[in-house]
């Protein structure tokens, strides 16, 4: 789960939708909080609600000049808004810090088998994605659909986010795609390095945020969020040109 | 016509319900050199982009069949901090190494090292050099460029259009450049297009290229100095 993210972070990071992550994260809570009272899966309530609000990104994007950040940032808002109005204020804290300990071995299998999907098709769309951030047009003159890569992207971004709330939140979900890319981009000298080198820190990070839960029994989420930022901090020392 | 691989006629792009390109037609022919000139805003962009076929139009956009093309964007500069090397540059083409290094070779970057390198740390001769190696490493028949920086010393007093016409002596290649530098026109032209909205004037740069048909292109007053060249 931490290396798809870091993975897919290290393409969001290049297409400067660093903060998207983030973003989504609370696109989900209307979702959530639906889930929480009528007592359904978390990251299918979570997922759903993404799906939606992707899905009106995309769509605004087609319809207008308008960077996909900002379009996120105007879902993102009403998405919140949406939330505070419904969701019981016993459950905010789940759904903003994440609970680990609530994944089921069913909710486990089906992440897992999730995540590799995700992983496997972000590599399919990778290079393409990158080309199209360099120029959409020369994609398009190499015949690349950038629409339809944008949606997939999108869409990657929404399964990863929905299964990170699970872990980390939606407060801290954003902090999975990001850190790992920002630390892997001080390693790496090209986009082999760099991709890869996310997808490593990221699930390191989270392995170490599981292992101080288990020892110490803190929060494993924000424990995986600080130790990529360690990471992190150790990158800047490693800085390539 | 045999030789004919581009026909265009009556074309016309709108944006909004803006006209950029208003009923222009015109030929390519093999091998020719057509050089696009107009001022800011006239659609000269536009038009490569329709020839590509990645934007809307109406009227017929005839490309023989089977071309290969390739293209050269306007403003095409890669962000430093990105880190790709100029390898994984050209794997965006499916090209396979030898070709790579061939055509590196041939734009006069002999150094192979430069494939590890960071794309954005180019020197931006090397980098001009570089795509002109990327885009003829999958062998188009047809190259368009939106403005190749004109002028630009690419190492060794070389300009990016003496590169250019030397490459095409060597292979069979047709090619569409955009260009602000008149003086381009004359040195390495078979026909011009002055595109504002409309075609201004199309032909042999000697007979199109006139005091009257720049006044028309750029309105006001603009002075044409014909450089004798050769």
């Amino acid at each position: 789960m931490g290396g798809a993210a870091g993975y897919l972070g290290t393409l969001m990071v290049t297409k400067r939708m660093a903060l998207v992550g983030d973003a989504l994260g609370h696109v989900a809570l209307p979702g959530i909080a639906l889930a929480l009272i009528y007592n359904f899966s978390v990251e299918a309530g979570a997922f759903a609600s993404l799906f939606v609000g992707i899905v009106l990104i995309w769509m605004f994007k087609g319809k207008t000049e308008i960077y996909m950040e900002t379009l996120t940032g105007v879902v993102f808002a009403v998405s919140l808004a949406l939330a505070f109005l419904i969701i019981p204020s016993e459950d905010i804290e789940t759904a903003l810090i994440g609970d680990i300990t609530r994944i089921n071995l069913t909710e486990a299998v089906v992440s897992i088998l999730l995540v590799i999907a995700v992983f496997f098709t972000i590599k399919k769309i990778f290079s393409e994605m990158i080309l199209s951030t360099l120029s959409e047009d020369l994609a398009s003159s190499l015949k690349i659909n950038v629409r339809k890569y944008d949606l997939v992207y999108l869409l990657a971004i929404g399964i990863i986010v929905a299964l990170g709330i699970k872990i980390v939140g939606s407060l801290l979900v954003g902090a999975l795609v990001v850190i790992p890319a920002a630390a892997s981009r001080n390693f790496s000298r090209n986009l082999f390095q760099y991709s890869y080198g996310g997808m490593f820190i990221g699930a390191v990070s989270c392995i170490l945020g599981v292992i101080i839960f288990k020892i110490a029994g803190f929060g494993a989420g924000p424990f995986a969020v600080l130790s990529s930022a360690a990471i992190f901090l150790i990158s800047i020392f490693f800085r390539q040109n | 016509m045999d030789d004919l691989i581009l026909k265009v006629k009556n074309l016309s792009v709108s944006f909004n319900g803006d006209k950029i390109i208003d009923d222009l037609s015109f030929d390519l022919k093999n091998k020719e050199n057509l050089i696009i000139v107009g001022p800011n805003g006239a659609g000269k962009s536009v038009l490569l982009k329709a020839l590509l076929g990645i934007i809307p139009f109406s009227g017929e956009i005839k490309w023989r069949e089977g071309l290969k093309v390739s293209y050269f964007p306007q403003n095409f500069f890669p962000a430093k901090e990105i880190p790709l090397s100029v390898r994984e540059f050209f794997k965006f083409k499916k090209a396979p190494q030898n070709k790579i290094e061939e055509s590196l070779k041939a734009v006069g970057l002999d150094d192979l090292s430069v494939l590890s390198k960071k794309i954005g740390l180019l020197s931006a001769g090397q980098f001009q050099r570089m795509m002109i190696a990327w885009s003829l490493v999958d062998e188009p028949h047809i190259l368009l460029f939106d403005e190749p920086t004109s002028g630009i010393d690419i190492g060794g007093e070389e300009t990016i259009y003496n590169l250019l016409s030397q490459i095409e002596k060597k292979i069979n290649l047709t090619m569409i450049l955009i260009t602000h530098d008149l003086n381009i026109v004359y040195k390495f032209a078979d026909s011009v297009l002055c595109l504002n909205k409309k075609a201004v004037c199309y032909g042999v740069p000697q007979e199109a290229l006139n005091s009257e048909s720049l006044r028309k292109l750029y309105g006001g007053e603009m002075k044409l100095y014909q450089h004798k060249h050769d």
